[in-house]
């Protein structure tokens, strides 16, 4: 799966828990800062995630992803 | 005359079984509609319940929250939000209206976010941890209806959630008049929530025998103070009042329904379900409302009654009635086409007092065709009556012996 791909999966994902026109979610954008995504929606982002993607994204891990780039390369580094 | 702290209402909001906001609902009551009708759930059949009818709500609220909002909110706490954003608008409130401060929240329920613990509860055992949802516990929790609309609001000078059973909504009432009157804040966001008809609680009453099983007649089924009446019928919705200090209303120049002119709450110390067959627990909390308003009994015109349909409770309320006000109040009984919205009754409730006061007019008690010879009161039926009221007490109760009466005057 190409980044390009993951990062529409993961815009998806957001979109549909956190309500961010899929659009917005690009690569430079922080969950937190940027999104305006709590750390509650942060935890479903994940859990979709890894269920979409086939990877898992411990909690130590997680709180490293700050921005939707960090997440993308995570995932493709992992799937 | 008005004293520095008289509490005025210049804001209602509701979502009910008989129609998406204020105006829709007391059409329909006035109407003699029926917010009652069958449960279109797997679970009735599944469990063969006893009780197959329920009032459920006229608009359901996710055709009117935003999506996400939605997803986010508790079905309880997703009703208290759009009543709350319709009470606050019509009172004229926005963003610099009033001192943030000076701004309380007070909303109510019965039970609370019991749809998301059963949910969740699901999808633990069906699936595991991961599917547990992050929000569970700000949406099952029974102040989350009062949190959310206290977060929506930004209120700081407090955000309560009474819990008082079938009382609760009434009861936030009573607790945002005295926040009002001991000079604790300006404005009180106030009522009560409750969306609960699953199967849980609909099998609990059902085994502690307080439901009607008129399941074939759905509109019938709620029919306070008749002879026939076999038990209340399982509403939801919420309704809030915005509340306010009176020269604090008139400072900036809001519109204003009529007063919360006194409040009385008591216990029964007699029973966990049973009202106190005397009434004098109900009696106590409707001489407390008199007492804290300046009124006597002979001013109040009208009863808008907690009678929910059950046999021994209708006729309780009503010795307590003769008791504390006497037997001239002319009654009616909401609950006969709305049902039982258990903890956002008494808001509601309240709500049809306040119009009732407004418009001099009492509605019909929906399903009354043989007034129980017990009852030896005038409630009406058949159709609203018009009539002139200077002050009027609306009744709530609930399981615990909870009793709260709240009496109101006009504008």
């Amino acid at each position: 799966m190409s980044n390009e791909d993951i990062q529409k999966g993961l815009a998806e994902i957001v979109e549909e828990v956190a309500g961010v026109a899929a659009d917005d979610v690009t690569a430079e954008k922080s969950f937190v800062d940027d999104l305006d995504i709590d750390s509650l929606s942060m935890v479903e982002i994940a859990v979709q995630a890894e269920d979409k993607f086939g990877v898992k994204i411990p909690d130590d891990e997680l709180a490293n992803l700050k921005t939707v780039g960090d997440a993308v390369s995570y995932i493709a580094g992992k799937a | 005359m008005t004293t520095n702290h008289d509490v005025v209402v210049t804001g209602l909001g509701a979502t009910t079984p008989l129609g998406g906001d204020v105006a829709s609902t007391w059409d329909a009551l006035l109407a003699g509609r029926s917010g009652v009708s069958t449960i279109d759930m797997d679970w009735v059949e599944r469990f063969d319940l006893p009780v197959r009818i329920a009032a459920q709500l006229a608009v359901d609220p996710t055709e009117v929250l935003p999506r996400v909002e939605a997803r986010r909110l508790d079905r309880s706490e997703q009703v208290a939000m759009i009543a709350a954003r319709q009470a606050w608008a019509d009172a004229g409130h926005g963003d610099d209206t009033v001192d943030l401060d000076r701004l309380a929240v007070i909303v109510g329920t019965g039970i609370g976010g019991a749809m998301t613990l059963l949910n969740q509860d699901d999808l633990l055992e069906q699936h595991g941890l991961r599917k547990v949802s992050p929000l569970t516990i700000p949406m099952l929790m029974p102040n989350g209806p009062a949190a959310h609309v206290g977060l929506e609001f930004k209120a700081r000078a407090g955000v309560h959630a009474p819990v008082s059973a079938c009382a609760s909504g009434a009861e936030a009432l009573a607790w945002a008049w005295r926040m009002i009157r001991t000079g604790e804040a300006d404005v009180v966001v106030a009522g009560g929530a409750e969306a609960c008809i699953c199967a849980i609680p609909v099998a609990g009453f059902s085994q502690a025998r307080t439901m009607s099983t008129r399941n074939n007649d759905p509109a019938a089924a709620s029919r306070p103070f008749d002879t026939g009446r076999d038990g209340f019928v399982l509403g939801e919705g919420s309704g809030i009042m915005v509340l306010e200090r009176a020269e604090f209303a008139a400072a900036r120049g809001a519109k204003v329904y009529g007063r919360l002119a006194g409040i009385g709450t008591s216990s029964d110390g007699y029973h966990i379900t049973a009202p106190d067959p005397e009434g004098t627990g109900q009696a106590r909390a409707m001489t407390a409302a008199l007492r804290t308003a300046g009124l006597s009994g002979g001013d109040i015109g009208h009863v808008n009654c907690h009678a929910t349909s059950t046999p021994v409770g209708d006729v309780a309320e009503t010795v307590a009635v003769r008791k504390a006000i006497g037997d001239h109040p002319v009654l009616t009984a909401p609950k006969g086409a709305l049902g039982h919205m258990l903890g956002a009754a008494g808001a509601v409730e309240a709500i049809i007092t306040v119009l009732s006061l407004r418009d001099g007019i009492v509605p019909q008690t929906l399903n009354l065709d043989n007034l129980d010879p017990a009852v030896e009161l005038d409630v009406v039926a058949g159709e609203p009556r018009k009539v002139k009221l200077d002050a009027a007490i609306n009744d709530s109760f609930g399981f615990g012996g909870h009793n709260v009466a709240l009496a109101f005057t006009p504008a």
